[in-house]
């Protein structure tokens, strides 16, 4: 299985997610740099988190336009695994990939510790080997994680099973329903704030990221029709 | 040569973190008659054109597609 991590000036947590990946499946992951238009030869992509752009006029406005950005459109439509963390998540966002928006800390601090999350959904590509209701502790680092979308698409969320993960400790930045990630319908797109790369280890205090890594594994395998493991 | 400038401030019925940290900051400071606070952005474009309609056009395509979030973001301009 083949994963990229793309890279954009400013991204900064590119070479943690790549060793994640290393580290937690073992499969062949490249960096992809941002002026590349080809992705066809990936099944996982990731967004990594960082100050694309420094967060010029708001984070992830002109990620959007790399010209990445078509190839990474065109990987969405034929279902490929696509998961923004962090400035990741932003980017979907202001891609359209994801619905919604994100707004500044609702404190204006920002926050960078520990969090609880509560596992809303397993029909993730990227959550499949958790329970649903299970509360996994993955880092959080941002100053920009306030989720918000209107009504109207907090109700279809929630109808269509588009929550991923809620803070399930103190919310840390105001963001709409306690919100931590989201997926689109199809759940091969998924969002979220906090950092699963930064939760592969017990050394680095968690290791419950790990389990993303390797749903998203299982899910491609069984989609192609070779043995699941449970690792 | 035309120039626009553009304002871009957050959508009314969406919490404005900043504006409200001004908000509390100038109450503080005594001017406690101050009840709402919104911070925008301002843009100064310069446009290599002299039809009016199309730089009209183009900079309200660029209001839509980039200098605003539509979700979260109102907009307005206007030409020199």
């Amino acid at each position: 299985m083949n994963f990229a991590v793309i890279v954009f000036p400013g991204s900064n947590c590119d070479i943690d997610c790549h060793k994640a990946v290393e580290d937690t499946v073992g499969q062949p992951v490249d960096y992809v740099w941002h002026t590349e238009t080809n992705l066809s030869k990936y099944d996982c992509i990731i967004i990594p988190g960082g100050f694309s752009y420094g967060d010029y006029l708001r984070t992830g406005a002109i990620a959007r336009f790399a010209p990445i950005m078509s190839a990474l459109l065109e990987a969405a439509k034929q279902g490929k695994y696509i998961i923004g963390i962090c400035n990741g998540f932003q980017i979907l966002l202001e891609a359209g990939l994801l619905p919604g928006a994100m707004l500044r800390n609702r404190t204006l601090k920002f926050r960078c510790h520990q969090a609880d999350l509560r596992v809303e959904t397993t029909r993730t590509a990227f959550t499949g080997d958790y329970e649903v209701g299970e509360i996994v502790d993955i880092p959080i680092a941002h100053g920009e994680g306030n989720y918000y979308c209107d009504d109207a698409t907090l109700a279809e969320l929630k109808a269509n099973d588009q929550v991923v993960f809620r803070y399930a400790g103190s919310n840390p930045n105001g963001s709409v329903d306690d919100i931590a990630g989201i997926c689109n319908k199809e759940g091969n797109i998924v969002g979220m704030m906090p950092h699963p790369e930064r939760a592969i280890n017990k050394l680095l205090g968690s290791e419950d990221g790990k389990r993303m890594f390797t749903s998203v594994l299982n899910a491609w395998r069984e989609k192609h029709g070779t043995a699941i493991t449970n690792s | 040569m035309i120039k626009a400038t553009v304002y871009v401030t957050i959508k009314e019925n969406v919490l404005d973190p900043q504006g409200k940290a001004v908000q509390g900051a100038l109450n503080t400071m005594g001017f406690e008659e101050v009840s709402k606070v919104r911070i925008g952005k301002y843009m100064e474009l310069e446009l290599d054109t002299d039809n009016r309609d199309e730089a009209e056009a183009k900079i309200k395509e660029m209001c839509e597609k980039m200098l605003a979030n539509t979700v979260i973001e109102d907009y307005r301009y206007e030409l020199a």
